[in-house]
């Protein structure tokens, strides 16, 4: 199926473009010493950017930003945090008031775990938001029917859901809406392969109705199993966007860091690179993989460019 | 259901316990107190003019000299069987005056819980919905204001504005001074009930407000409350679908834990409003040695207030379906 996709994607060449963002950056507003404010810069330089059917993976370790994103991207970030860059849905920028207008319809986000749901209502009006005149009633009833959930379920509290259930209600959240892009917060954490394979059927399922599906994960394994194209987060920062092809042989990638995480692939010797991702207070100048990395040079330390190579494209300026 | 029962056993034989230890309690104070019966029940005068005879027959009538423990089952298993003693103070059954100072005390504080725990939960609500705003401000400042009021002062000044400065309310007592009790209108009881309920309710308002907001902004940065604001939904919605259901159940709790501090509040302030409520009858009890009537009063209000804790529990398992449900299953 994944395989069949991708030779028609190469075929119709370059679908619409649903989401793209250009340079995000997220900073936080904290107060340090006495009532001196300071910026803290979380995210910089963020690019990523979904096509209309295709499963585009975020990767990145804890710390990276991919939660930020999508609360970004929805609008929902809290009250002393600053968005910078642009993002353009369907080609128009993607103001707070569109954000306000599209979220929950157009753009929808599956969470995590039903602790995203309010334990103390029924599935079945919370996924209805409330509502319940006879329109909402039918749609939620043939959602349930597609993913083959007992109507009963509906009259269920989070706390009785069973772990299989969990997931195929969380998704039905998305359904309610008319959804163009589906953002997925890790929506399979701790889940068996198998399980998750499952799960992501259902996202599939979603980019064949023509939605762009931007999936964010640290499991590159997962993301590899699932996406179309990966695109790697390093400490805030988009390092590298490669099709899934791309992560078959190490020498196919661009970037040193993307290049590590294939190293660290069970498959490929389970081997590890020394040191952690930077703390965003002491984040260095220039590239932010620098003091990890054994290309690195001089010249890392001033701006690097987020250039094409090979038909893919990577932040780094020693990579053929 | 079974587990139900069982709760509820269990709960009714905590308060038994509890009402039995208050008891003790309160007896062995009163027995370690200098309160010599002979004397409080007789008086110092009448006790002089007596013979060493007549002394000895009343110590023996009193219980003098009996062991504390023997004396305090006498007591309790009058008790229990409903005599609650003679008031020194009243002449009257014990029972029959907590009853009665009941009555009276009893519209004054429901008045004073309803409005504390409805302004207090509205309050509470608005502050943490709009949290950091003026409304939030200004809300924090007045419960922490009056929280840190004494409820005796605020009587005194309620008192001085409207009763002495602007003559519009009674100065105190439950029904106007002078009058025969089949002349007194409910409308007359009112008057009189406003300023203590309203000190009572002012000063009962900041701390279910200030809990209620705490509750409210966890609820608001909570992850349900973040998912259904990425799924569109708008304040209100989130307020109705989200908010209210979360936040009603700790008030709950907060409502009916708030009942021993509404009593507590009332002991004072009755007092300073010289009205004739159950608080009245246990500072006079305590200062006429009434002995009868101070434990008599102890006990029942121990039970109210458990009651409202035991209410407040019970109603929990009513309202959340983790314990509603969750306990049917097992």
């Amino acid at each position: 199926m994944t395989a069949e996709r991708q030779g028609m994607d190469k075929d119709t060449m370059k679908k619409n473009i649903i989401l793209e963002i250009q340079n995000l950056s997220v900073s936080f507003q904290q107060y340090g010493r006495g009532f001196a404010m300071t910026d803290l810069d979380v995210i910089r330089d963020l690019n990523v950017t979904v096509h209309e059917g295709e499963i585009v993976a975020a990767v990145g370790s804890s710390g990276s930003g991919k939660s930020l994103l999508a609360h970004g991207i929805l609008g929902i970030l809290p009250y002393n945090a600053s968005l910078g860059g642009r993002i353009l849905y369907e080609g128009e920028e993607l103001t707070q008031k569109r954000k306000e207008e599209l979220r929950g319809n157009e753009i929808v986000l599956v969470p995590q775990s039903v602790a995203f749901l309010d334990p103390l209502m029924k599935i079945g009006p919370q996924i209805r938001k409330g509502k319940k005149d006879p329109g909402s009633r039918k749609k939620l009833d043939e959602i349930f029917e597609g993913y083959h959930l007992k109507q009963e379920v509906q009259d269920l509290y989070p706390f009785e859901l069973s772990g299989g259930m969990n997931r195929r209600v969380l998704v039905s959240t998305a359904m309610m809406g008319n959804p163009r892009l589906v953002i997925a917060d890790e929506p399979t954490p701790g889940l068996h392969m198998n399980m998750v394979r499952r799960v992501m059927s259902h996202f599939r399922e979603l980019a064949d109705q023509g939605a762009g599906v931007l999936l964010i994960t640290h499991d590159l394994e997962q993301a590899l199993e699932t996406a179309d194209r990966v695109v790697v987060f390093y400490a805030g920062t988009t390092v590298e966007d490669a099709d899934v092809k791309d992560f078959g042989a190490e020498e196919t990638l661009r970037h040193p860091y993307s290049q590590a995480l294939w190293r660290a692939l069970p498959q490929n010797g389970f081997q590890f690179i020394t040191g952690t991702q930077p703390y965003v207070k002491d984040m260095p100048k220039g590239c932010p993989f620098a003091p990890r990395c054994e290309r690195c040079r001089e010249d890392c330390k001033g701006e690097i460019p987020y250039r094409e190579i090979r038909g893919g494209k990577v932040r780094c300026l020693h990579t053929e | 259901m079974k587990s139900h029962f069982m709760f509820v056993g269990k709960q009714l034989i905590r308060m038994i316990l509890l009402l039995i230890c208050v008891s003790i309690a309160a007896f062995f104070l009163v027995s370690v107190s200098p309160v010599d019966p002979l004397q409080a029940n007789v008086g110092q005068a009448a006790l002089g003019s007596m013979s060493q005879e007549q002394i000895a027959k009343l110590n023996a009538y009193w219980g003098v000299g009996e062991p504390a423990m023997s004396r305090f089952l006498a007591w309790a298993s009058d008790f229990f069987r409903g005599d609650m003693g003679i008031s020194l103070l009243y002449r009257r059954p014990v029972a029959e005056v907590i009853a009665v100072k009941f009555v009276n005390s009893i519209w004054l504080l429901a008045a004073a819980w309803m409005i504390s725990g409805i302004m207090g939960f509205l309050l509470g609500v608005l502050a943490g919905m709009k949290r950091g705003t003026w409304i939030d401000r200004a809300v924090k400042g007045y419960s922490l204001m009056i929280a840190s009021t004494p409820a005796f002062w605020l009587a005194l000044v309620l008192l001085m504005v409207f009763a002495v400065w602007l003559q519009i309310l009674p100065v105190g007592l439950s029904v106007p001074i002078g009058m025969e009790a089949e002349g007194v209108t409910l409308a007359d009881r009112i008057r009189h009930a406003i300023l203590p309920a309203l000190t009572l309710s002012i000063t009962g308002v900041s701390n279910i407000a200030l809990h209620t907001r705490e509750k409210m902004i966890d609820i608001m940065e909570s992850d349900y409350v973040l998912f259904a604001r990425a799924r569109g939904e708008s304040s209100w919605s989130i307020f109705k679908n989200h908010g209210f259901r979360n936040v009603v159940l700790p008030a709950i709790t907060l409502q009916f834990a708030s009942i021993s501090e509404i009593f507590g509040g009332s002991v004072l302030v009755e007092q300073i409003f010289s009205y004739p409520g159950l608080g009245q009858a246990a500072v006079t009890a305590g200062i006429g040695s009434d002995v009868p009537l101070l434990l008599g009063v102890t006990v029942i209000s121990a039970a109210i207030v458990f009651g409202g804790n035991l209410t407040a529990n019970l109603l929990y398992g009513v309202v959340d379906p983790r314990i509603r449900r969750g306990g049917a299953k097992k």
